[in-house]
């Protein structure tokens, strides 16, 4: 108990040091460290970096300046919420967790408080339902039509008919693993492909015995829901059992370049969606000139252009649309998260709109509405160019299955509804 | 001056046997519990309770849980994470199932039916001590999460495989789920932790915990001397399991409000109580709190000194919290084996003796 009052006493201190101002607060709950450090920081150094050139090139989001908080999860859920707790009450407009696990848990509590949750190709699915889903939003895409790309790319590849294929999912034996099991299970049966799901444990580290029963059924397709370490281990088993690394497609959070670069040559093929497109955007100068060359570049600054910084760096620019349209709607600029979420809901996002921002393409137009808070789901499948070291797209953006999810959406989310006792419609405020 | 025996005289046995037989241990111990039933509550925020004072709380009654087996009995227990996980998911199918009764019975269920697990995984500590019993726990535990993460039953089929909290009341104030005030999630830990602490406290001081200590210091003497030890080291899981098991379902219901097994129940959460009690004191309870509170705080505190105050990048202040808290558990292991307790005896003992030490 001594030991809680000293804590008291240093908390006090260190509370009353920090000063409340009037910005803009967007907290980064990143992670740096852990076996998933790989993803989280590039992610969160785009994310940061974007939000920086603002400050400095356009004095922040409608004259109003931005205040980066950064809290690092570890990709743990208990400091997510510590993360969280600590964050909201400096007035933060909207949170972007960058996990399934945190996200699962931050619904409820970001529902309660008032505060948008942006889970950008994340999280829970059936948050799309913007009736049930008041506070959560999903766009541009989510797992559900990570799972439908995926299998409409490979209805392209066999002329239209999988009947008889196998196909594996290897998945992180987590909510995010877990989650697109029923839309596949759902496609299986309407195109008539062999499904089986292969869990490989967190950190996964250790995939010997599942890519060992991959070598034994001889899938013709190994889809991956993979992340952190697990990645470079899987596409390295691939590898190793002499998998056709053309056939082994993962989701887009299992196709950056630190996955494929430890396997070496061996990775040449391998296959991945994305939801953004990946090259030379013009930004980039503008987040050089003012961000790494005032020596302001988050983290070591050696990520730019790398295919999750630029992922970051969209889901900063997201938010920054997102900010600006609550501006413009409620005309102030200091805005409140109540009117965030309000931005967030009438969001669109136009071709012109990305290049007049310096990344024209970066990612599909879509606009979002009350009822409907994810997107347009569409991605694009890359794949690994071990020679030149990049990735290459190798589609335009494909349609995921809207009439498989969205039954599947509205049953999650119904049952999530009547958990938690809540009359699907839109917010009233 | 403050802190002595003398004129504090003792007319009974009972009064001879007390918990705290100083004076002053007395209005201190009623001091903190006036504090934290009558002031905490009122001041109480939602970073305080999240942040620090419910995880501390949750994580004491599992320390106490861990210390009796390990502390008390000296049976090496890895299965902690595997055994809250018992707790949380036994919370969960008691609170879906039943959602009439009130979620204070299903913590005490969860806790019995832990217990009846972890009675079960004690089996094999009949025959084997040592690092063999740790492997066995460790196996008990990837089992409980591999069988957690297998079973759709468990999570009640939801699409990913995670059980959520739904929102239950006592006296009408909701004590889970998301409308969960504060001060009515930290009252319903700290009621739990008081009772934990005075029952674990009262059965170590009783014949049960001199049993227990009989087979921890030697158990063929033990024996020899009529302690049963498959009623003694059962018990000690039984209990101990029990009390993890609250725990575990307080950590889910209470806490977290959702929880994926893998991650929130995973070897790292066993390793953690395990140090709680190293670097707090095996065989005290007092080592429960001190330690609890400990590795509650120190992750805290290392971030608001050193990203708040210092304004070191964030990772950086993670990495170091690594390395104090293996430096930590080295300098304890060595310097002082029986962790902050015995600081906390040695400090008593010079207090008594101030301000003319011999």
């Amino acid at each position: 108990m001594k030991l809680q009052n000293l804590t008291a006493v240093a908390l006090a201190t260190a509370l009353a040091s920090g000063t409340a101002m009037a910005d803009l607060v967007i907290p980064d709950l990143s992670y740096r460290t852990g076996a998933y450090a790989a993803g989280g920081t590039p992610f969160s150094d785009g994310f940061q970096d974007y939000l920086n050139m603002l400050n400095a090139r356009d004095g922040g989001i409608g004259g109003e300046e931005i205040r980066i908080i950064e809290c690092e999860t570890g990709y743990n859920t208990e400091k997510g919420v510590e993360c969280y707790e600590s964050t909201k009450g400096e007035g933060a407009l909207m949170y972007q967790p960058l996990s399934t696990g945190i996200t699962y848990q931050l619904i409820p509590k970001a529902t309660a408080d008032k505060i948008p949750l942006h889970t950008m190709g994340y999280g829970r699915t059936s948050a799309a339902n913007g009736e049930v889903f008041n506070w959560v939003f999903n766009y541009p895409a989510n797992y559900w039509d990570a799972a439908g790309v995926i299998v409409n790319y490979l209805l392209g590849e066999n002329d239209g008919d999988l009947n008889g294929k196998k196909i594996a999912l290897v998945y992180h034996n987590s909510a995010y693993g877990k989650e697109p099991i029923r839309t596949l299970e759902a496609l299986s049966e309407k195109h008539g492909f062999e499904f089986n799901p292969i869990a490989v444990d967190h950190p996964g580290q250790e995939q010997k015995s599942q890519w060992l029963q991959i070598r034994r059924e001889r899938p013709d397709y190994v889809m991956m829901w993979g992340w952190g370490v697990m990645n470079q281990v899987a596409i390295q088993e691939a590898a190793n059992i002499g998998f056709p690394m053309e056939n082994f497609i993962g989701n887009w959070w299992s196709g950056a370049e630190h996955d494929v670069t430890p396997a070496g040559a061996a990775a040449n093929g391998y296959k991945s969606l994305n939801m953004n497109r990946i090259g030379d955007l013009p930004v980039f100068e503008d987040i050089k000139k003012h961000v790494h060359e005032a020596g302001e570049a988050a983290g070591d600054g050696s990520n730019l252009g790398t295919v999750l910084y630029t992922r970051g760096m969209y889901a900063a620019m997201l938010a920054q649309e997102a900010i600006a349209k609550a501006q413009d709607i409620h005309g102030v600029s200091d805005v409140t998260p109540e009117m965030v979420r309000d931005g967030m809901e009438a969001l669109a996002v136009t071709a012109d709109r990305m290049s007049e921002l310096g990344m024209e393409g970066i990612g599909p137009e879509f606009s979002v509405t009350c009822e409907d808070h994810g997107g347009s789901g569409l991605g694009i499948v890359q794949q690994w160019n071990a020679g030149d070291n990049k990735w290459v797209a190798l589609t335009d953006y494909l349609e995921p299955n809207d009439e498989i999810t969205a039954p599947l959406v509205e049953e999650d989310s119904a049952a999530f509804a009547a958990e938690n006792n809540i009359t699907p419609g839109c917010y009233k405020g | 001056m403050f802190y002595r025996e003398a004129g504090d005289f003792k007319t009974s046995y009972e009064a001879d046997n007390q918990t705290f037989p100083i004076a002053f241990d007395r209005y201190r111990y009623w001091f903190v519990l006036a504090v934290a039933f009558l002031v905490i509550p009122f001041v109480i925020n939602d970073y305080w309770a999240n942040a620090l004072l419910v995880p501390f709380l949750i994580y004491a009654i599992a320390a106490i849980g861990l210390n009796i087996l390990t502390g008390y009995c000296g049976q090496v227990s890895l299965g902690t994470g595997g055994f809250m996980a018992v707790g949380a998911y036994a919370c969960y199918k008691l609170m879906t199932a039943f959602p009439d009764i009130n979620i204070l019975f299903h913590i005490l269920l969860a806790g019995g039916i832990t217990a009846i697990v972890g009675a079960a995984f004690g089996l094999p500590s009949l025959r084997i001590k040592g690092f063999y019993l740790a492997v066995a726990t460790l196996a008990a535990q990837f089992f409980l999460v591999w069988m957690f993460n297998k079973v759709p039953w468990f999570y009640n089929n939801s699409a990913s495989g995670q059980i959520s909290a739904p929102e239950r009341t006592v006296f009408n104030v909701p004590v889970t789920g998301p409308n969960t005030e504060a001060w009515a999630m930290y009252l319903v830990c700290l009621v739990f932790v008081t009772l934990s602490a005075i029952i674990a406290r009262n059965m170590t001081r009783g014949s049960m915990g001199r049993k227990w200590m009989a087979i921890r210091d030697m158990d063929i003497a033990a024996e020899i001397i009529g302690v049963n030890p498959l009623r003694a080291k059962l018990s000690a899981f039984a209990i101990s399991s029990f009390f993890v098991g609250i725990s575990g379902a307080l950590f889910f219901a209470v806490y977290l409000g959702a929880v994926e097994v893998g991650e929130v129940f995973g070897i790292t959460k066993s390793f953690l109580v395990l140090f709680m009690i190293i670097i707090g004191g095996l065989g005290t309870i007092f080592g429960a709190f001190a330690g609890a509170a400990f590795l509650v705080c120190l992750p805290v505190v290392l971030k608001l000194i050193g990203v708040d105050l210092f304004g070191w990048p964030p990772d950086l202040v993670a990495h170091f919290q690594l390395v104090i808290v293996g430096l930590l558990i080295m300098f304890f292991l060595i310097k002082e084996p029986h962790g902050f307790a015995q600081l906390w005896r040695v400090a008593k003992e010079k207090l008594r003796l101030w301000p003319f030490p011999y």
